[in-house]
């Protein structure tokens, strides 16, 4: 017997529903396994605890910490957090100059190093560049150390600068500091704090080369955005090492161009420019060409991680100046437990009773809403703890609370749905014809309501920082899931049951009886329709309704039904 | 064997049974004004609301070299001195306790110290306080803010261009925005604290207010769609006869979205003591209750309000009252929208 087609559709989406919770317990399985992930998704700060990290500025004496500038680390903290996953941290300032960091779990040494470098970038012209060593080799062959240079020697250039390539600036003091230079000094490392106009000694983050640089050229406050790819080579072949493209601002590409285009002219080490990051060269490549479009890459030894740390940490800008720890701890839930347990006990409770309800409302089709509910929350439990192992979500108690207010989000669309297919059988429709015009309706209905949800979801995600993008996620994640849920289970499911003798005979307990749904009475609409809109009152109850029927309009109503094969009915444009 | 919302929901959808929501629109916009105004004049006179220490910042204690680490004597310790005063408690690494206040007077401090020290069985060395800045800052407020006026402009174009009329993205912010300020005000008369938790109450009020307009007004589309063409009813009455229509919708939905709010709110703060979860649960359900509320008495009766004027729905009208001379036989004709 060949299958009728809306079966055979039944049957494809139920299936393409088995396979989406066989790939996604398969997934997590395997994350499970051969990973770091765990069946249960992880939970936030507020439920679990976490780790409490007090940073501490690291400033030259007598510098002193603006509250502006702690709130600005603040803020930049917060971004570079949000950007690597939707942890829900806390960040804020204690006291004068520190700042507590609060995240769940134990963060990696990476973590704490995006969140705490300051991530000054800098593009400064390199004027000297040289072999690391601090001993000159003399005339006969024997390398001397470079002795300690002689304050009193000059520190002022003889003649004024012409541009910040000019060789000018190498004084006799510059140079005997350079010599001096030890790039695994402690002092090296913290070079950063070098005025921006004013020449640099530095070296490169390996150590490889030392250098003097000139002025700060172009400083990171022109980037406007920037991203990490691989690098690829002028015939665009990918080179498989990773790179960070920058974008400039208007003043930050005109700078850039100016400056590219007096390098190029210029040969040896000064025609190499130096990308300075917290005060280490990580590249200095040579100019081969005038950059004009403000977007330059820069390459070095990045992994895939650490050109996306310091592309978000470029994106974000600088912290106005470096952090180190003070002192790190493990924190305890400030909820604990035992506020999850009561919460889910209660929403378990709510639970049951929307079971009741609906059951009480629409019969055995009310098991369809619990039978969809049940697969949402599947669905929703399996997503959630993928999401937690690949992007670092965290279950929040807010987090909770709108998994349980999702409930109603995902209800609502059985609801518009058995709505719609009953309307259709007040018309007089068949149960088939009625599930399935049904569905064209409410489907209309559900992805316009749905869609404002996704709207919401993804607006706040990009947009909103911290809780609220925790928010937006689990938004957005019940809003698909829920779409997935009514198009690949429940309409299925009542395409399949409209086919059982049960349900399409009618029976009072289906929930879809078209004799209590009142189909027989169809006409008396046509007749009675002015009804709402002469009424002076509201009608507040059927009884009440009834009475203020005429009898002559009871008997034209029931002549109307018995007579009329008229199936257009309000509202409907079918 | 119909359930009485059954044979209701039939009543409803052939028009038997009416309710006035769009005809009588004087009488819920005058509540909604009056629901507004006071919603705005509570938290004024109150005070201002009562924001939590996320947003405020407060004073922080930290108790190191405990015995233990359990969180109830801080509490005590903390009410003992302030009486109305949250206090967070959280342990760290099992040997310290790190309790968090609303700000408190240097006096304040000094006591609340003193009787931590003696609460946790510890000298008063082992006490340190200092202050501790908001983790829900100005920044956080600002880019959320800038998220929900980008958010509320394009739900405004996107509804706009789906309905093909802009008055239907008018009417449903407008009662959003009602829904908003009554939820606070609610929230102001009660007096719980703002927490973030709260936020995320509102965020997602919002977001069910809008929801549940969109439902309701995507019926309305589906029936004026047509009604233009036919005679039988004049634009409010059509608008009216699709809110009756999904108000059996509307109901149960509410009822579904509210059962294990309620349930949270009542069971799980109340009996249980989860006090957190109170303020959440209690934004979440006054929003439902409202948003659902305001679909069918304001933001339908808003619309038909809205268009009336059109030339096309006018002419329309006044058609419609003209093939129903005899009608007025039996009740006098109230007119149903002027």
């Amino acid at each position: 017997m060949a299958k009728s087609s809306p079966v055979k559709k039944a049957g494809r989406s139920l299936t393409w529903l088995g396979v989406l919770v066989v790939v996604m317990v398969g997934g997590l399985a395997a994350s499970v396994f051969f990973s770091n992930a765990t069946w249960l998704p992880k939970l936030g700060l507020d439920l679990q605890g976490g780790t409490q990290i007090i940073l501490q500025p690291v400033i030259t004496t007598g510098q002193k910490v603006q509250q502006q500038q702690l709130d600005q680390a603040v803020s930049i903290i917060r971004q570079r957090i949000d950007a690597s996953g939707i942890s829900e941290s806390q960040i804020s300032t204690e006291g004068a100059n520190n700042i507590v960091v609060s995240i769940p779990g134990t963060p990696s040494a990476a973590t704490l190093n995006q969140i705490q470098s300051s991530a000054k970038l800098d593009f400064r012209p390199v004027l000297v560049a040289g072999a690391p060593s601090t001993s000159t080799v003399g005339a006969d062959g024997k390398s001397t150390p470079a002795p300690t240079p002689d304050p009193n020697l000059q520190s002022t250039p003889s003649v004024k600068p012409t541009n910040d390539s000019d060789l000018a600036y190498v004084t006799p003091l510059l140079q005997a500091q350079y010599e001096a230079f030890n790039c695994k000094s402690p002092a090296a490392n913290s070079t950063n704090v070098a005025p921006a106009n004013q020449p640099l000694i530095t070296c490169e983050s390996d150590d490889s080369v030392k250098y003097i640089l000139g002025p700060v050229e172009v400083p990171g406050q022109d980037i406007s955005n920037a991203t990490a790819s691989l690098v690829q080579s002028s015939s665009g072949v990918s080179t498989g090492q990773w790179g960070v493209n920058i974008v400039f601002n208007g003043a930050g590409t005109a700078k850039f161009a100016t400056v590219t285009t007096r390098l190029n002219g210029l040969t040896g080490s000064q025609n190499q420019f130096a990308i300075v990051l917290d005060g280490k060269v990580i590249s200095a490549p040579a100019t081969q060409a005038v950059i004009t479009d403000g977007k330059p890459q820069i390459t070095g030894n990045f992994t895939q991680a650490s050109a996306q740390t310091l592309a978000d940490q470029l994106k974000f800008g600088a912290l106005p100046f470096s952090f180190q720890q003070l002192s790190r701890d493990t924190i305890s839930a400030t909820l604990g437990s035992s506020q999850l347990a009561s919460g889910l006990l209660a929403g378990l409770i709510g639970l049951v009773l929307v079971v009741i309800y609906t059951l009480f409302q629409y019969r055995l089709l009310g098991l369809v809403t619990v039978t969809s509910l049940v697969v949402a929350a599947l669905l929703t439990f399996l997503a959630i703890s993928l999401m937690s192992w690949h992007y670092g979500y965290r279950l929040s108690l807010a987090g909770v609370a709108g998994l349980i207010v999702a409930i109603g989000f995902t209800a609502d669309s059985f609801i518009v749905y058995f709505e719609r297919i009953r309307d259709e059988l007040r018309d007089g429709r068949g149960l088939e014809s009625a599930v399935e015009a049904g569905w064209k309706r409410a489907q209309r209905t559900i992805y316009a309501s749905k869609s404002t949800n996704m709207l919401a979801a993804i607006i706040l995600y990009v947009l909103a920082a911290a809780n609220v993008k925790g928010f937006a996620f689990t938004l957005g994640l019940t809003t698909i899931i829920d779409v997935l849920v009514v198009v690949l289970f429940t309409h299925p499911t009542l395409q399949l049951l409209a086919k059982t003798r049960f349900f399409n005979s009618g029976n009072a307990w289906s929930g879809l009886d078209p004799a209590a749904l009142g189909a027989v009475y169809r006409g008396a609409a046509q007749f009675r329709e002015p009804v709402g809109a002469r009424r002076g009152t509201i009608a507040s109850s059927s009884k009440e309704a009834a009475k203020r029927q005429t009898i002559a309009e009871r008997k034209a109503a029931e002549l109307v039904s018995s007579g009329s094969s008229d199936r257009k009915t309000d509202g409907k444009d079918s | 064997m119909a359930s009485r919302l059954t044979r209701f929901g039939n009543d409803l959808y052939t028009g038997a049974r009416s309710y006035d929501f769009v005809a009588k629109r004087r009488i819920w916009y005058t509540i909604a004004i009056v629901m507004v105004i006071a919603s705005i004049l509570i938290p004024i006179v109150k005070g201002g609301f009562n924001f939590s220490i996320e947003f405020r910042g407060g004073s922080q204690f930290q108790i190191t070299n405990v015995s233990t680490t359990a969180q109830g004597p801080a509490q005590k310790a903390v009410a003992s001195v302030v009486p109305n005063a949250v206090a967070l408690v959280t342990s760290v690494n099992n040997n310290g306790v790190q309790v968090q206040t609303n700000q408190l007077t240097a006096a304040q401090s000094a006591q609340v110290g003193d009787a931590l020290a003696k609460a946790y069985n510890v000298s008063t060395k082992e006490v340190t306080s200092s202050f501790i800045g908001p983790t829900w800052g100005a920044d956080v407020t600002q880019q959320s803010i800038q998220g929900l006026i980008v958010f509320l402009l394009l739900a405004f174009v996107a509804m706009a261009l789906y309905f093909r009329t802009w008055k239907m993205s008018a009417a449903a912010i407008i009662s959003l925005f009602h829904d908003l300020i009554i939820t606070a005000g609610i929230y102001a008369l009660v007096g719980f604290e703002i927490s973030p938790a709260t936020m995320i109450g509102f965020l997602t009020i919002l977001g069910y207010s809008l929801y549940d307009t969109v439902v309701v007004f995507d019926k309305i589309r589906e029936n004026s769609r047509q009604e233009l063409n036919l005679t039988r009813r004049t634009f409010a009455e059509s608008v009216n006869l699709a809110v009756n229509q999904t108000l059996v919708r509307s109901i149960n939905t509410a009822v579904v979205a509210a059962l294990p709010v309620a349930s949270i709110l009542f069971i799980g703060a109340y009996v249980f003591g989860a006090a957190t979860l109170r303020d959440i649960s209690l934004a979440l359900l006054i929003g439902i209750l409202v948003g659902t509320y305001s679909t069918i008495f304001l933001a339908a009766p808003m619309y038909a309000h809205f268009r009336q004027g059109e030339p096309e729905i006018r002419k329309h009208d006044i058609r419609v009252r003209a093939t129903r001379p005899k009608a007025a036989t039996t009740t006098s004709v109230a007119v149903p929208a002027e």
